[in-house]
């Protein structure tokens, strides 16, 4: 099967044209950003560099990082390089500390937005004719409208389902003849399990192909919903800061995900020495936003650990591919495609009683789904001699964190000094899913 | 009134033998033992015959134990005893929280541990209808 290429100009440039439209896009993007944006003009003027020093993309490195911390010290529209009249959409993820991180568009950022995501629309079949049914959030998140736009934008038609009401998702597939659905892949295995217990069978529905992202899932889960739904299940990868979903997809071929490198440079770089590595090594995933206008983004440190694969896809395409993410440089967690950072755990536990407490957080999947036990030692000072006492504190602790992450958690309280004082940082999360995709991986 | 010492413990493996091995060590004395279990914790309770000692041996070693109070007495070791006691609490109106027996002073005589919230009410009413309160 091979599915109609939606840019086949730019999807299959050879390298050389590639790298001169970078090249362009990128000397353009520098002389904008140091005119208009005070935090990338004083980084640069610190690092001494001048906008007519970078002359190409072998420049690049020349730039200075930005970083998470550098988007919350302008919050919310300090890095905005345009004037908010010419914003026409605002979204927003969730931050550490109850800080969100706002990105803004214009009316060209989201036409080009609308574009990579036709284009991951186009790499898994689908054209006009198409049935496009959405069930990621709308909202601030950006999966929702982002695939949405792309949808429409390939002229297929719509289906605005956001995610939520479980039942009546499967009756619209039935019903509307959804024939490509966009989901996180918990989302869909939940789905699947609600088909089993009610004996609806994957026949009843008319589903060719989906695009999964916004959370990490193992080849595994991409069997169990392929088998589950009756469809070819492809990887999609999107960050708010850099746009939303379809910054890189997968193609027929399911082996790594192309990114819209016309739009997005990519390089992968050590997070310890900040030296850019060789294609084929592992690191640090960097993006460079050289057509955005209103929040373009200079060398964002996403955190994600990726590597980066230049070789000719059979599929014909020639966009460089990313391999799935392995984790991430900091402490984020995506739990059912949530990001949880274990410092907000940390003030949700502080909030109960303002009084430290030891904990430790172990994600595992279990049947599929991600789960987050927060372990937390017991004080004295919150022990009398009864069951129900304990019990409530439990709870309390549980309401708190549940309603600071906004994913449900359990706890497991522990007796004093079972974690390990020293502990840094690191040390307070236990990943089994990171354990598992490793052994897994054969 | 009666001291008690609760002490809390993970639901695994070797944990009470840590608490018992605590109170050995210390030449502790038990007279009433009892564990009330959750699916992942549980409390023990104890009561001493040195019960500030046995609390700083058990606090020595880091565990999460606290002291407190409850209503001790002493019934004949014969049948419908307790059922007099419950009926003049139930008169009373006092909830019981949780109630445990131990071993008796005497062969012929059992010795009982409640709690209730009010232990110097509860004190008070069974003496007053002639039940044996252990001092």
């Amino acid at each position: 099967m091979n599915n109609e290429i939606y840019m086949p100009e730019i999807e299959c440039a050879p390298r050389d044209e590639m790298e001169l439209l970078q090249s362009y896009r990128l000397c353009r993007q520098i002389r904008r950003v140091y005119e208009k944006v005070k935090p990338y003009r004083e980084k640069m003027d610190a690092a001494g560099i001048k906008p007519e020093d970078i002359r190409s993309i072998k420049d690049l490195s020349k730039l200075p990082f930005t970083v998470k911390q550098d988007l919350r010290n302008n919050y919310p529209y300090g890095m905005f390089a345009t004037p908010l009249s010419e914003v026409v959409r605002i979204h927003a993820s969730s931050g550490t500390t109850g800080k969100q991180t706002v990105v803004g568009y214009t009316q060209n950022d989201i036409e080009i937005w609308s574009e990579c995501a036709a284009r991951a629309l186009a790499r898994v079949g689908g054209t006009k004719n198409d049935f496009v049914h959405v069930s990621y959030g709308y909202g601030l998140f950006t999966g929702g409208l982002g695939m949405h736009y792309g949808a429409e934008k390939l002229g297929a038609t719509t289906i605005p389902a956001s995610a939520g009401n479980s039942m009546r998702q499967i009756q619209m597939f039935q019903d509307f003849g959804s024939s490509i659905v966009c989901m996180t892949p918990s989302y869909a295995i939940s789905l699947i399990e609600l088909m089993r217990e009610n004996d609806i069978s994957k026949d009843t529905l008319h589903l060719k192909s989906g695009l999964f992202g916004a959370e990490p899932w193992t080849e595994e889960m991409r069997r169990e919903i392929e088998d589950g739904l009756g469809l070819k299940a492809y990887d999609i990868y999107g960050l708010s800061e850099i746009s939303g979903p379809s910054v890189a997809s997968e193609c027929e071929c399911q082996n790594g995900m192309h990114i819209c490198e016309d739009h997005f440079i990519p390089e992968i770089i050590d997070p310890y020495t900040m030296e850019v590595l060789p294609a084929g090594q592992q690191g640090e995933l960097v993006f460079t936003c050289i057509t955005k206008e209103a929040f373009p983004l200079i060398r964002y440190r996403t955190r994600d650990i990726a590597t980066l694969v230049y070789d000719k896809c059979e599929c014909g395409r020639t966009l460089v591919r990313m391999l799935k993410p392995q984790g991430r440089t900091d402490d984020m967690l995506i739990i059912r495609g949530v990001n949880v950072f274990p410092s907000q755990i940390e003030s949700a536990l502080l909030s109960v009683d303002n009084k430290a407490t030891n904990y430790f957080l172990v994600v595992d999947r279990v049947n599929n789904l991600d789960t987050l036990e927060v372990q937390v030692e017991l004080r004295g000072d919150m022990f009398g001699d009864n069951v129900r006492d304990v019990e409530s504190y439990k709870k309390k602790l549980k309401h708190a964190i549940d309603s600071a992450i906004g994913v449900g958690v359990s706890i497991r309280l522990l007796e004093p000094k079972s974690l390990a004082r020293s502990m840094g940082k690191a040390a307070r999360v236990q990943d089994n899913r990171l354990i598992k995709n490793k052994f897994e991986k054969k | 009134m009666l001291e008690q010492i609760s002490i809390f413990l993970e639901n695994k493996p070797g944990r009470l033998a840590a608490v018992m091995n605590v109170l050995g060590k210390a030449n502790i004395d038990l007279r009433a033992f009892t564990i009330a279990d959750t699916t992942d914790f549980g409390i023990v309770r104890i009561i001493a015959r040195e019960p500030e000692k046995a609390l700083a041996a058990l606090k020595e070693n880091d565990f999460t134990a606290a002291a407190n109070k409850i209503t001790g007495f002493t019934i004949p070791d014969h049948p419908g005893e307790m059922n007099k006691v419950i009926e003049i609490l139930q008169a009373g109106g006092v909830d019981i929280e949780y109630s445990y027996s131990f071993m008796g002073s005497r062969p012929d005589e059992a010795d009982i541990a409640i709690k209730t919230k009010d232990n110097e009410g509860t004190e008070k009413l069974l003496k007053s209808k002639g039940i044996k309160i252990i001092e």
